[in-house]
């Protein structure tokens, strides 16, 4: 420095990683969370709307068909078997004489299938002749047919089994077909759209709202402010980081309540596994957001990216509506990418078997990888400067 | 002021000192040079500002030297601390204030300057006490409690700059403090930025407003990415010592005094003044001919003191020709009404915060009228419900005789409208932008396609016509903007903040045009914060708190404002008095 240059006053350095700056951001960004409606909504309200809409409307049982029945017989074994028909809490039967009664219920959709009980059928069975119950489904909705074909054979069985021996019972039952679920004995599919719907949420929260909120600092002028003072990008980055992994280890817990107080969705396993998963999955979540914010500094691009490679992937690639066993193999492939892969297959594990760790650990270890990553090419991008 | 503001000891950074020093220091963007290379050195003590229109460079240059952005060559160095190599030392020292206050708008004033104060590691005792002075100094004290985003503009600014001072900086770095800032919190300003100097701090002020210029110590004039002075502003001003004059005396026909005084080769540059012209003659040249001219149109020359805007435009290259192409295209405006624009109690509210409270004020045919207040005044809803954009809760409101309420469509029909920053679509051609524009006033077939070819012609828009508008040099893309709302020849013409943030040299070719039309006869309505662009207007109206608190020609409220101290006050002068009286008038009626 030459003569002419003042002497500047000494300053004490400046800590590379400071508590108490971390303090200040942590504080700012929950009174921010607080305050804002919309980081409520996503975390607490979105769920809980989410939870139901998933486990009701998504819902992949049927329940209640309506099926047309054409009972051309006058016979006691055939009034039997209607009445098994129509006493089935599964259907909602349209009695009728003739076909034709129901077929145009079956064009117009008003019908998902009919069953015939043909002429003659008590006195073919009176004579040991076979008999033919005729189903007829409406193949434009397969899952629906599959179900109305399996159930009205189960009641048919049903039905035969009741038939006094001698009478063309036997017939039916040569062999019995008994088949049994394990993990969730009444088929019923909310017990695997619980997790999902979780995985879904999560995915909002660590990936959708961090991208917003680090984008709104962009768009509003706070980054730069804050960048300007010595505060770190490790004090940056923790002081984003904690409070969203908080807010979403609060909201799985809320889902988790909620689905079983509200939907009748136990745990099978403990709470321990289902946060200890919650947590690790909220490493690739959180990175996520943090990667996409530092990319795109703005609220509507950041909000598109996060959609696109977050919330779709969690939904259509993770194994939660479509399974993963039967997607192409390339498709198969990408999946291994995406963390709610691992994160909805371990929650259907806690949810429906218990606590497998060994079949959990491999998981956690996936998704801390996957966060591992996000972390450190976040690390690499993030500079403490604003340039593009 | 009992304990400093800033560095505790004056000691610690000698006034006269160089508190920045810049050698070769240049930035470039992918291919874009933001910042040519360049030498200069900041002192400490003393209020520098940088000073250029929008685009030319200042925010750059504050964020290199807040080391928020990496110098593509040479070095900068803050208080000793090299930009580049020590950045974190660097951000210590200053404080830096970016253009859109840096504040978190959902906290409080107090939990805005906790943020901060934890930020820069105050703690204890120095935070209470930092607090207790900074509150003191920016009269935030009763607003502590209040969210940062419910601040009027003056006090956001206030508050960052109260964030910024945290630093106990020895440099402080303003990006633009003064826009959106009403003229009494801009005074507040300035009296704190004055305090901060006399503690031995070195302030960079940046501005687009050449007449903030002549309020700093030390000025560096940036254009285009380059330092076109670096100096006291006098000693640039003074370079035009002798060479500007005023035109006064004959009112009537100001514009076509000054579009013949532009075109004379001995004049540099002019502007309309009120009811006269004040011209700046080239260098060496005499006033010989602009005696002749003033003769011609019986008004009378005097010498006027030379201008820092003066300089600025004789450093660019002087001012554009006083004909416009445009304008002499046009025929005369034929309108059967004499009260173009008439508004009467119209008043507008939101929720329970009346945003225009009873505005009545009428238009002559061939008027410039001015709309000028602070951002947040009630100009642009005002403006908006003119122009069809919204309904008044109460009054009425009538364009070329159009009752906006009962025939919105005809009145918009008779009325151009040019929104703030253009409002052109940048994902359209500058072809196609134009096809739209004439699309949307009902311009079809033969006449439309003349229309275009006669608006590309003259604004010489030929060469970019397949460019996107936001690819275009400011000046065109200006002359753009101004061919899409004169397309469908309106008798009327709306502009809202026409020339914010522009150059001068662009703006003069702006006042141009307008003038030009006027000629013609058409009316305008002109908002503005400008308050030097009032001077082109017919009639002011003076909003502030929603109202209009003044109503008259330029000249007029500048007398109205006169005192034994400031007997020939400037605009700003002006309406900081009447604003101060209309502040009084609130709490007589109060009490």
């Amino acid at each position: 420095m030459s003569d002419t240059s003042p002497q500047h006053r000494r300053r004490p350095r400046s800590p590379r990683f400071d508590p108490r700056r971390l303090a200040g951001l942590l504080r700012k960004e929950s009174l921010q969370i607080v305050r804002d409606p919309s980081a409520i909504l996503i975390a607490f309200v979105l769920p809980v709307v989410l939870l139901f809409l998933f486990t009701f409307a998504v819902s992949l049982d049927v329940s209640r068909v309506r099926l047309g029945l054409v009972v051309e017989d006058d016979g006691p074994q055939a009034a039997e078997l209607a009445a098994a028909f129509a006493g089935n809490r599964y259907f909602d039967v349209r009695p009728a004489r003739h076909r034709r009664e129901v077929e145009d219920g079956l064009t117009d959709g008003s019908l998902r299938g009919m069953v015939v009980i043909p002429q003659e059928l008590d006195r073919r069975l009176a004579s040991g002749l076979p008999v033919q119950v005729q189903v007829v489904t409406d193949g434009s909705q397969p899952n629906t047919a599959n179900f109305v074909n399996g159930y009205a054979g189960g009641v048919v069985a049903n039905w035969a089994a009741g038939l006094p021996a001698g009478r063309g019972g036997a017939a039916f039952r040569p062999i019995t077909l008994r088949p049994r679920y394990w993990y969730n004995p009444e088929i019923e599919s909310r017990r695997f759209l619980v997790p999902g719907a979780i995985a879904i949420v999560m995915t909002m929260i660590g990936t959708l709202l961090t991208a917003l909120v680090v984008a709104r600092e962009w768009e509003r002028g706070t980054m730069e402010a804050v960048l300007s003072t010595p505060t770190g990008v490790a004090e940056i980055l923790v002081g984003k980081i904690a409070p969203y992994f908080v807010l979403g280890l609060l909201a799985t817990l809320g889902c988790a309540v909620a689905s079983e107080t509200l939907l009748g969705v136990p745990i099978a396993g403990s709470w321990l596994a289902l946060m200890s998963l919650a947590s690790a999955f909220l490493v690739p979540a959180l990175g996520q957001g943090l990667l996409i914010s530092t990319l795109a500094r703005n609220q509507f691009v950041a909000s598109q990216i996060a959609i696109f490679t977050g919330f779709l992937p969690s939904l259509l690639l993770s194994g939660f509506l479509f399974e993963i066993d039967s997607m192409p193999i390339w498709l198969r492939a990408l999946t291994h990418v995406v963390p709610a892969r691992y994160f909805v297959s371990s929650l259907q594990t806690v949810y429906l078997a218990g606590d497998v760790w060994g079949a959990l650990l491999p998981n956690i270890g996936a998704m801390l990888a996957l966060g591992g990553v996000f972390l450190a090419v976040i690390a690499a991008k993030t500079r403490k400067t604003l340039e593009p | 002021m009992a304990q400093p503001i800033g560095s505790p000891t004056v000691g610690g950074n000698a006034i006269g000192g160089n508190a920045v020093e810049i050698r070769g220091l240049a930035k470039r963007f992918d291919t874009d040079e933001a910042l040519a290379p360049f030498d200069a050195d900041i002192a400490a003590g003393r209020l520098t500002g940088l000073v250029g229109p929008d685009g030319a460079g200042k925010t750059t240059l504050l964020r290199l030297l807040a080391a928020l952005l990496k110098p593509t060559a040479g070095t900068a160095r803050v208080a000793g601390h090299d930009v580049a190599a020590e950045p974190t030392q660097v951000r210590l020292v200053t404080g830096y204030m970016p253009q859109r206050f840096g504040l978190y708008e959902d906290l409080s004033v107090l939990e805005n300057l906790r943020l901060y104060a934890r930020l820069r590691g105050l703690r204890g005792k120095e935070l209470t006490e930092t607090f207790e002075r900074l509150l003191r100094f920016t009269r935030l004290e009763p607003f502590t409690g209040r969210l940062a985003g419910r601040l009027s503009g003056g006090m956001k600014q206030k508050l960052g700059l109260a964030c910024a001072l945290m630093a106990r900086p020895e440099v402080l770095l303003l990006d633009e403090p003064s826009v959106g800032v009403d003229p009494v919190s801009r005074q507040d300003l300035w009296r704190m930025v004055d305090e901060l100097t006399g503690e031995g701090m070195a302030v960079l002020w940046s501005t687009a407003y050449l007449d903030e210029a002549e309020r700093c110590d030390t000025v560096l004039l940036l254009n285009d990415g380059r330092v076109e002075y670096h100096g006291p502003p006098a000693e640039l001003t003074q370079r035009l010592a002798g060479r500007s004059f005023r035109l006064t005396g004959e009112a009537e026909d100001r514009r076509r005094l000054l579009a013949e005084a532009l075109d004379l080769p001995t004049v540099r540059d002019g502007v309309i003044q009120g009811a006269s012209v004040r011209v700046v003659l080239t260098e060496g040249s005499d006033r010989a001919s602009v005696d002749e001219l003033a003769h011609g149109h019986g008004s009378v020359v005097e010498p006027a003191e030379a201008r820092f805007e003066d300089a600025f435009v004789d450093l660019l290259g002087g001012g554009p020709g006083g004909h416009s192409a445009i304008a002499e295209k046009m025929e005369a405006v034929t309108l059967d009404a004499e009260m173009v624009v008439e508004c009467r109690h119209l008043t507008k509210r939101f929720g329970d915060f009346t945003a225009t409270d009873d505005a009545t004020f009428q238009v002559r045919k061939g008027e410039i009228f001015g709309l000028l207040g602070p951002n947040g005044a009630g100009k642009s809803t005002t403006f908006k419900m003119l122009c069809g954009l919204l309904r008044p809760t109460a009054g009425e409101a009538l364009v070329a005789g159009h009752d906006l309420r009962h025939a919105p469509g005809q009145a918009k029909l008779q009325l151009g409208y040019m929104a703030q920053k253009f409002s052109l679509y940048g994902l359209l051609s500058v072809r196609q932008n134009l096809e739209f524009f004439s699309g949307v006033y009902g311009l079809e077939g033969g006449l439309r396609k003349r229309r275009i070819r006669e608006m590309v012609e003259t604004f010489e828009l030929g060469r970019f016509l397949d460019a996107s508008p936001d690819l275009l040099p400011l000046g065109f893309k200006q002359r753009l903007a101004l061919a899409c709302s004169l397309m469908h020849r309106p008798p009327v013409l709306f502009l809202d903040e026409p020339t914010s943030g522009v150059d001068p040299l662009t703006r003069r070719e702006f006042w141009t045009h307008i003038n030009g039309l006027v000629r013609k006869g058409v009316t305008v309505l002109v908002t503005t914060h400008f308050m030097d662009e009032a001077e082109y207007c017919d009639r002011v109206a003076l909003m502030y708190r929603s109202r209009i608190i003044a109503l008259d020609a330029p000249d007029a409220l500048k007398a109205s404002a006169a005192s034994a101290e400031t007997p020939d006050p400037t605009m700003e002068e002006a309406f900081i008095a009447l604003v101060e009286a209309a502040d009084r008038r609130v709490g007589e009626e109060a009490a």
